[in-house]
């Protein structure tokens, strides 16, 4: 296929389509809707390439086949959905200690708990924060096309790799499931040669990869360095999209599904003479800070946009300017806010074509408990 | 003078951290055996558990990766699907293989992973300080079962060995007990056929080492010994439980 040539893809094999021409042949997965196609897809395909697809017992067990195919150097990766992420976390978090690469993919779908198998931005929090126990980042990225799902997951493991850090690709149901043309790209070139893989100790002193460490200050020590690590990441791969901010009075920040409602509600905006641009982070972690607080120099005003309560929110709000103003819409549980319902927020600023019966959300105020969920709780 | 004993090659001088009498060091040292016996040291990775063995990365002169708690058999898979020309062993004791790592050593024997796993049976959570273990014997006290395991409330100790044995994906299963030479060079052969069985890509290959803990038994060396052949061995009956033959 030659390289601009488009085709049509669904998200969950565009995932697996680009994890492919990242040069992964090793693929262990347990399976969960709704990101099914990912393991079916490299069932199918790996054997092809000779490379290997192991259906694993559990997430747990998936992990940590990817942590020991890293450990020795290959690339390798897993993907899930939320209940399944929640299980990883504990492989994560060695593989942070221990530095090893490796891509998980989480398809999120909604919770708490088995939740439903809707598109949710509800794991923002566990994916962006850590996530496991202990003081570590995944690199997040959180694609909001198939395009995107293709391009980032080949990105996930060059990043994931430069830095000897686990990266997710934080996609949704809605992505997953939705078919879009794409371009292929080439196929990623050979990573340098690990010179800290467990491939032998032949004519070469024994190789440890561990968390372990029990030396007075040494995991003092080794927590800082990864730390340096996070900053070094944090100045270097910071990635965002913009759409009509140079002269906006409103911005929207939004990411992955609800940035693509988000830019239809703006485009609506801009014809109706609003002056609203898009924020999107193109990496969830590291966070846009910088740009996000220059934004904030000139503009006053931010509406959040998430598939959840306000996650992303909090960090929003953590970077613009302290007299700036942030206001959220969101929908949690397999609600999707709709274009028309972000209209109706952006409208808000604008006093002149507010509609008079917008009704704000349950968690639009937020800190303070609706009076109507606690009239419906009793005491 | 010749020499006729001598510390293998694929474990170095530093001094084992485990208690006297524990026979996690033995075990260390018929792993080692095996590897200067095939030469594959160089082309060896070992999985750690968590348990008082999480510490043989300092012993071995082979590469050692660390997992988490029950995890090295899933870790081990990971390895040995990327690269089926190394030799990948992992060591675990009763805690972590028989209890929080059980899917993970049932579902690794059931696929036939070519891998060998070294299962270090003591009865007890060694590191963690004496508590009871899938493999604590009935009425045996240790500091969460003070008034010994019950069995209305505990239930049975688990035979691994038994149990892998019935899954088709294995092809050597054994168990051997380190307390008298005799037995150790039983275990040191068992522990070689175990490596020659990954060697010759025959699936996966278990050896159980039934092995003492005098610190948390609260029992002088020689009384562990003496606790291990009359009380372990009648309930975790040594042999080949099963041996496929090589083809
Ligand atoms: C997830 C998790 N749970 C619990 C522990 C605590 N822990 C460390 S070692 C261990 C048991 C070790 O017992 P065993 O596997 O029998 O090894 P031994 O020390 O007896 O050789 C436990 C429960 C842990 N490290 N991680
Ligand atoms: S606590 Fe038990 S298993 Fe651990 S080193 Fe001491 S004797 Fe060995
Ligand atoms: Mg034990």
């Amino acid at each position: 296929m030659s390289d601009n040539t488009r085709i049509l893809v669904k998200g969950n094999d565009a995932l697996a389509m680009g994890a492919i021409k990242a040069g992964c042949k090793h693929y262990f997965g347990y399976p969960i809707t709704p990101q099914n196609e990912v393991p079916e897809f490299m069932s199918r395909e790996l054997p092809k390439i000779g490379g290997e697809f192991v259906q694993a017992e559990s997430e747990l067990a998936a992990i940590n086949m990817v942590l020991g195919a890293s450990a020795v150097g290959i690339r390798s990766m897993t993907s899930s959905s939320s209940p399944g992420i929640s299980l990883m976390q504990e492989g994560l978090s060695y593989m942070a200690g221990q530095e090893l690469p490796g891509v998980v993919i989480n398809v999120v779908r909604c919770g708490p708990g088995l939740g439903g198998i809707a598109a949710s931005q509800g794991d923002y929090f566990q994916a962006v924060k850590g996530g496991g126990h202990g003081d570590y980042h995944l690199i997040v990225l959180a694609p909001s096309s198939v395009q995107e799902m293709y391009d980032h997951t080949m990105l996930a493991f060059e990043l994931s790799d430069k830095y000897r850090n686990p990266a997710m690709v934080l996609a949704d149901a809605v992505l997953g499931q939705m078919q879009e043309p794409i371009v292929e790209r080439e196929q990623a070139p050979e990573p340098p040669p690990k010179m800290w893989a467990l491939d032998g100790a032949d004519g070469r002193p024994a190789r440890h990869l561990k968390s372990l460490l029990l030396k007075e200050g040494e995991l003092e020590a080794h927590n800082m360095l990864l730390q340096e690590k996070y900053r070094e990441i944090e100045k270097h791969e910071v990635r965002f999209d913009e759409y009509r901010i140079e002269d906006a009075e409103l911005v929207v920040a939004a990411f992955g599904t609800a940035a693509r409602i988000a830019k239809t509600a703006v485009g609506q905006a801009r014809k109706e003479g609003m002056k609203v641009g898009l924020f999107r982070p193109v990496t969830v972690y590291p966070y846009p800070k910088k740009r996000l607080a220059g934004i904030s120099e000139r503009v006053k005003d931010f509406l959040v946009v998430e598939m959840n309560t306000g996650q992303m929110l909090e960090d929003v709000k953590l970077n613009v300017a302290g007299d700036a103003q942030v206001s959220f819409y969101g929908r949690p549980g397999g609600g999707i806010p709709t274009p028309n319902e972000v209209l109706k927020r952006i409208r808000k600023y604008y006093p002149g074509q507010a509609e008079s019966n917008v009704q704000s959300p349950l968690w639009q105020t937020q800190g303070r408990q609706s009076p109507k969920l606690e009239n419906k709780r009793g005491t | 003078m010749k020499k006729v004993f001598a510390r293998p090659e694929s474990i170095n001088d530093e001094i084992m951290h485990y208690c006297a009498g524990c026979t996690h060091g033995i075990a260390h040292r018929l792993v080692a055996e095996a590897l200067d016996h095939y030469g594959i040291t160089g082309k060896t990775v070992g999985v750690a558990p968590v348990g008082c063995a999480v510490l043989m990365y300092d012993y071995f002169e082979c590469d050692i990766l660390e997992a988490p708690h029950g995890r090295p058999p899933a870790v081990a898979t990971g390895i040995k699907r990327s690269r089926p020309d190394m030799i990948v062993f992992s060591y675990q004791g009763d805690g972590d293989l028989a209890s929080i790592g059980l899917a993970e050593i049932v579902h690794a024997a059931n696929r036939g992973e070519n891998i060998t796993v070294i299962f270090v049976n003591n009865t007890v959570y060694g590191m963690t300080g004496g508590q009871m273990a899938p493999t604590t014997l009935l009425g045996q006290q240790t500091t969460t079962s003070p008034y010994g395991r019950n069995l209305n409330t505990d239930g049975y100790p688990i035979r691994m060995a038994e149990m892998l044995a019935t899954l088709e994906g294995t092809s050597y299963v054994t168990r051997v007990a380190l307390d008298k030479p005799a037995n150790v060079l039983r275990a040191r052969k068992a522990v070689f056929k175990a490596f020659d069985m990954q060697l010759k890509n025959m699936g996966f290959s278990f050896v159980e080492m039934l092995s003492t803990c005098p610190t948390n038994w609260g029992m002088s060396p020689t009384e562990a010994i003496t606790r291990l052949q009359e009380e372990l061995i009648p309930y975790f009956p040594l042999g080949v439980f099963k041996e496929k033959e090589v083809v």
